[in-house]
C-alpha cells in the first residue's frame, strides 16, 4: 500500500463516523434510544453505499485515464454509464420498477448491452482511438434514446420520477442495495487492478507497452470487465454520479510516483471518501428538499474541470 | 540465439510495405539498417521485435517462430525502443528506467542502476519527465530498454535527437552489450555513423511495388557509393579511413 492509500484510508476512518452521525438532525448515539435502528437501518447502510461507489468510480477513472492516456478521461467516456443509465429509464418508463430489483437488473442489462457492444466494434484489435470513438458513440446513442425516454414518458410523474432517478442520489437506499453494489463493484475494482502493470508500459504508448509483454486485448477486455462492472452496479443503486472518476486520479496523483498502477487503489480509497463526504453535505445542507448527489457532485465537477483546462493551457499539466 | 526474418511480406493497411525480405542477425553484433523514407525499416524492426504481424514468412528467434512465444518470454528476450519519444505521464527518470523491468516483474534494481550509470542519467534520476529535453528523454528511454537486459537490443533511431557526445556514449555502450553477447539492430538515417559503428549494415530500397533488401554485408560494400547513387540517387564519395570515414555528397 503506497504512502497515498494510507492517507485516504486514514481519512475515510475519520469520515465514516463523522457521516454517521451526520445528518438534518445529528445523532447522539449515547443519549438517543432510535440511535442505533437510524444507524444500522438508514446510515449505515447509506454510507457503505456511498463508499462502495465512490470507489467503483474513483478506481474506474484513474484505470481509464491510465488506458487512454489522458487526464480528462472519465469513465462515463466508454458509454457504459449512459447505456446503464437507459436500462434504467426503460424500466422506470415501462413501469415495471414495481419490483425493487427491476430497476438495478435492468441499469446492469444495459451496462452489460453497453461492454457487449464494446467489445463488438472495437474488437480485439481496435486499438485505443477507435476504442474511445465507439465508446463515444455509445454513449451519445444511449443518451439520445434517454432523452427520447423523457419526451414520450407516458405520464408526467413517470417522467419526474426518470428525471429525478438521472440525477443520481443515495437517498433512501437500503442494505438490498449494498448487498447488489457491493460484490459487484469490488469484483470490477479486483479486475482494473489485475493488469495495472500493463497500464503503466502504456505510459510509452501502445507499441511500447507491447514490446514489454503487454498483451492489448486482455487489457482491454478486463478493463471494459473492470468499468463495466463498476460503474454499472454504481448507476444501477445510485443513478448517475458523474465527475467522481475524473476529479479523483487528479487528487491523487500529486501524492503519487503518478504511474497508472499506483493510482488504483488510493483513487479507490479517495472516491470513496469524496462520496461519502459530498452525501453527507447534501444531507446538511438547509434545503427544503435534499440536494440530489448527482447535481452536488456536478456543481463540484464542473468549475472543478474547467480549472483542469486552464492549468493544462499553461502547459502545468 | 538468432533471429532471423525468414521470407516475410509485411502490409500497413492495404500498403504492401515489405515484399519477401529475408535477413539472419547474429548476436554479438550491431547491425544498422538504412535506407530512404518509407523503404520500411520501422516496419522491419517492429517485425524482427515481434510487434508487427507478419503477412508471409515468419519471424524466428533461435528457431522459434516469435509469434508462438509467451509476450512477457518475448519482451525478456527482445528490447525494443520505438521512434517515438512517447511518455503520457510525468513520471521521475528512475521510475521510467524501472519500467524495463516489467517483462520480469522484479524491481531488478541493479540492472536498473547499470542502466541509469549507462546513459549518465545519474544527476536525473528524480526529474520528471516534463523537465527532460528532447535529448535526455531519449537516454531514459533507452535506459529503460538496457535495464529490461534483453538479449536483442532493437532501436529505432536511438540517436537522432541525442547531441554529438551523447551519440558516441550511447554508441560505446550499444558496443559494449553487443561485445557481452546481446544482439544490437539500429534504424538509423546517418550513414557515416552506420559505416564506422555497424558490424553489419542493410540496406532497404523501394521499388514501384514495396520495400526490398537491396544491399547487406559488411558497412564498405553495403554502402558503397554505387549503392548509395543507386538506393538514395545521391552522388557521394566516402573519405578518410576505414573507422572514421566521413560521407561526401556532390
Amino acid at each position: 500500500m503506497n504512502r497515498a492509500a494510507l492517507l485516504f484510508a486514514a481519512l475515510l476512518v475519520i469520515l465514516l463516523p463523522l457521516s454517521l452521525l451526520a445528518g438534518r438532525v445529528w445523532l447522539d448515539p449515547f443519549t438517543d434510544p432510535r440511535a442505533s435502528l437510524i444507524l444500522m437501518e438508514l446510515r449505515l447502510p447509506r454510507a457503505l453505499l456511498a463508499i462502495v461507489i465512490g470507489a467503483g468510480l474513483g478506481a474506474a477513472g484513474a484505470a481509464m485515464q491510465g488506458y487512454l492516456r489522458n487526464p480528462l478521461a472519465d469513465p462515463g467516456l466508454f458509454g457504459i454509464a449512459p447505456m446503464a443509465a437507459l436500462g434504467a429509464v426503460a424500466s422506470l418508463w415501462l413501469g415495471v420498477s414495481a419490483s425493487q430489483w427491476t430497476l438495478p437488473v435492468m441499469a446492469l442489462a444495459g451496462a452489460a448491452l453497453g461492454m457487449a457492444l464494446l467489445a463488438i466494434i472495437a474488437g480485439r484489435t481496435g486499438g485505443i482511438a477507435l476504442f474511445t470513438l465507439a465508446g463515444l458513440m455509445i454513449a451519445s446513442l444511449a443518451g439520445a434514446l434517454t432523452a427520447l425516454a423523457i419526451t414520450l414518458a407516458p405520464s408526467a410523474f413517470a417522467m419526474s420520477e426518470i428525471v429525478m432517478w438521472l440525477n443520481g442520489a443515495l437517498t433512501d437506499r437500503s442494505w438490498r442495495d449494498v448487498y447488489l453494489a457491493a460484490p459487484l463493484v469490488l469484483a470490477g475494482i479486483a479486475l482494473l487492478g489485475i493488469k495495472a502493470r500493463s497500464l503503466d508500459a502504456l505510459t510509452l504508448g501502445e507499441v511500447a507497452a507491447r514490446s514489454m509483454g503487454a498483451r492489448a486485448d486482455l487489457l482491454l477486455a478486463l478493463l471494459v470487465g473492470g468499468v463495466g462492472l463498476t460503474v454499472g452496479a454504481s448507476v444501477a443503486v445510485a443513478g448517475i454520479i458523474g465527475f467522481v472518476g475524473l476529479i479523483v486520479p487528479h487528487l491523487v496523483r500529486p501524492l503519487t510516483d503518478r504511474l497508472p498502477s499506483s493510482l488504483i487503489l488510493p483513487s479507490a480509497l479517495a472516491g470513496a471518501c469524496l462520496v461519502l463526504a459530498a452525501d453527507s453535505v447534501v444531507r446538511i445542507l438547509p434545503l427544503v428538499t435534499e440536494l440530489r448527489l448527482g447535481i452536488a457532485l456536478s456543481l463540484l465537477g464542473a468549475p472543478f474541470f474547467l480549472w483542469l483546462l486552464l492549468k493544462m493551457r499553461r502547459g502545468r499539466l | 540465439m538468432i533471429l532471423c526474418a525468414d521470407n516475410i511480406s509485411l502490409s500497413r493497411g492495404a500498403r504492401l510495405v515489405l515484399d519477401q525480405v529475408s535477413v539472419r542477425l547474429e548476436p554479438g553484433k550491431i547491425t544498422a539498417i538504412c535506407g530512404a523514407n518509407g523503404a520500411g525499416k520501422s516496419s522491419l524492426l517492429m517485425a524482427l521485435a515481434g510487434l508487427l504481424e507478419t503477412k508471409v514468412g515468419c519471424v524466428l528467434l533461435a528457431e522459434n517462430e516469435l509469434s508462438g512465444l509467451h509476450p512477457q518470454i518475448r519482451a525478456q528476450r527482445i528490447g525494443y525502443l520505438p521512434q517515438e519519444a512517447e511518455i503520457a505521464w510525468d513520471v521521475a527518470v528512475e521510475n521510467l528506467v524501472r519500467l524495463g523491468r516489467m517483462p520480469y516483474r522484479d524491481r531488478g534494481d541493479a540492472a536498473v542502476e547499470a542502466a541509469i550509470a549507462a546513459l549518465d542519467l545519474e544527476g536525473l534520476r528524480h526529474r520528471p519527465a516534463s523537465q527532460l529535453s528532447g535529448g535526455e528523454k531519449a537516454r531514459a528511454l533507452l535506459a529503460r530498454v538496457l535495464a529490461g537486459e534483453p538479449q536483442w537490443i532493437l532501436a529505432d533511431e536511438p540517436l537522432a535527437a541525442l547531441d554529438l557526445a551523447h551519440q558516441q556514449t550511447l554508441l560505446s555502450h550499444l558496443r559494449k552489450a553487443a561485445n557481452a553477447g546481446a544482439g544490437v539492430v539500429i534504424v538509423m538515417h546517418d550513414l557515416a555513423t552506420a559505416m564506422n559503428h555497424a558490424d553489419r549494415v542493410i540496406v532497404l530500397s523501394e521499388d514501384e511495388f514495396a520495400g526490398h533488401v537491396a544491399a547487406d554485408g559488411a558497412p564498405e560494400e553495403a554502402l558503397s557509393a554505387h549503392n548509395i547513387k543507386r538506393v538514395w540517387g545521391v552522388d557521394a564519395r566516402w573519405i578518410g579511413e576505414p573507422g572514421a570515414r566521413a560521407l561526401m555528397t556532390y
